[in-house]
């Protein structure tokens, strides 16, 4: 397997910032409305996920290259890539738990809910239908977990100050967040266009 | 919740559409509300799609609930919820090419959604088939409802067209079928959503 770096760096690029998991392709968006509001659990939040993001493409990639394909049972895809993730997750959990408990109390219930979280399932299922080799795989895996860290960073510094702004009544919480979001969005469909893959 | 085999199947379906609509009121499964309503037919399938998936795994999670062990309970909620989104996806790919190829991605992840696993969890494993039933069609109707009124918006002043047909002759606004598109109207009918409860609330306390 010959890899090729410069497509590894566009795959990086391309999915971290022009095809932002959350901007984009929105994906992901309640883990990232749930835990934006604060700075600390964000920044936690995204290192467990690019970790696991990573760890699980190249587990589905060896699954679905090597027991999938051989025995003809691609069409269940969705059910055998759903018992890895949440396999890894219980293991990063329990991790978690043994390496930075403080950490591990304060993610608290997210943590438990990334198993059944769209983007972490949506890498693999994306992983699959592009026939990306081995190492484009993790590189699309770790690409996606900077895109979302990024994502989930500059919201929630931004969330801690809206926290005290005066907004009308009813777009109170969700919709202003909402609201907030679409901008950053607006500002990241300036990136489209910089790498054509 | 044990006992909610009493309340009529009218209160159970209204109250999947208003009290607890997924998208405007609990903002769970928000991905595809974004995502795939940029077009009228698109954000319609998706929600045919969801109703049909939450209805047949309320079923059969209600019809499997005294075989189920508690402590493997959530395993095997995700097995039922699995195998019935993969029907789906595969009807969907057979039936509906077109559509398919662009939300195929996001059928496949209706695996992932909350929503379904919390109802299956809070009221299919604890309710008989047919209130199981009638809630799985009211949380549906209520998920279907919320995209459709979402993509209408987005399609309409996006491409001046209804279901792909184009029925407004003016200059549309491009930003409504971008990606900060589908966040604005999500949140502003977000925001129209709780003004018009907050309304409702308020009128009827008055009149107690």
């Amino acid at each position: 397997m010959k890899a090729d770096f410069t497509r590894l760096l566009e795959l990086i690029i391309a999915a971290s910032v022009i095809n932002n998991f959350v901007f984009t392709r929105f994906l992901g968006l309640c883990i990232f409305f749930g835990v934006s509001k604060k700075m600390e659990t964000a920044v936690g939040m995204s290192i467990t996920f690019t970790a696991v993001m990573m760890v699980s493409a190249s587990a589905s990639w060896f699954v679905f290259n090597y027991l999938m394909i051989p025995l003809d049972i691609t069409f269940l895809k969705i059910i055998i890539f759903i018992g890895i993730v949440a396999a890894l997750v219980q293991a990063s959990d329990t991790i978690m738990r043994k390496l930075t408990p403080d950490l591990y109390y304060k993610l608290g219930i997210y943590l438990a809910l990334i198993s059944t979280n769209c983007i972490i399932l949506a890498v693999p299922l994306i992983n699959a239908g592009e026939h990306y080799n081995f190492l484009e795989s993790i590189a699309f895996g770790f690409g996606s977990g900077i895109g979302f860290a990024l994502a989930l960073i500059i919201m929630a510094s931004i969330r801690e100050k809206l926290e005290l702004a005066d907004v009308p009544a009813p777009f109170k919480g969700m919709p202003i967040a909402f609201v907030v979001t679409g901008l950053i969005a607006l500002a990241f469909t300036g990136f489209s266009g910089l790498i054509t893959i | 919740m044990a006992h909610q085999d009493n309340i009529s199947y009218k209160e159970l379906i209204l109250n999947g559409i208003v009290k607890e609509n997924t998208i405007f009121k609990l903002a769970l499964s928000l991905c595809p509300a974004i995502a795939v309503t940029s077009s009228l037919r698109n954000g319609f399938l998706m929600g045919v799609a969801v109703m049909f998936v939450q209805v047949m795994v309320n079923m059969t999670i209600s019809l499997m609930r005294s075989f189920i062990h508690p402590r493997i309970r959530l395993p095997i909620f995700m097995l039922v919820i699995s195998g019935w989104v993969t029907i789906t996806d595969m009807s969907m790919a057979a039936f509906a090419p077109d559509a398919y190829k662009q939300m195929g991605l996001y059928i496949q992840l209706i695996v992932a959604f909350a929503s379904i696993l919390a109802r299956a969890e809070m009221f299919a494993s604890k309710n008989n088939i047919m209130p199981s039933m009638f809630d799985g069609l009211g949380m549906g109707i209520g998920f279907m409802f919320a995209l459709t009124v979402i993509s209408f918006f987005r399609e309409l002043l996006g491409k001046g067209a209804l279901w792909g047909v184009s029925i407004l002759n003016a200059k549309p606004l491009l930003i409504m079928v971008l990606p900060a598109g589908g966040f604005f109207a999500v949140g502003i009918l977000m925001a129209l959503f709780n003004w018009i409860n907050s309304l409702y609330s308020s009128t009827t306390t008055s009149h107690h």
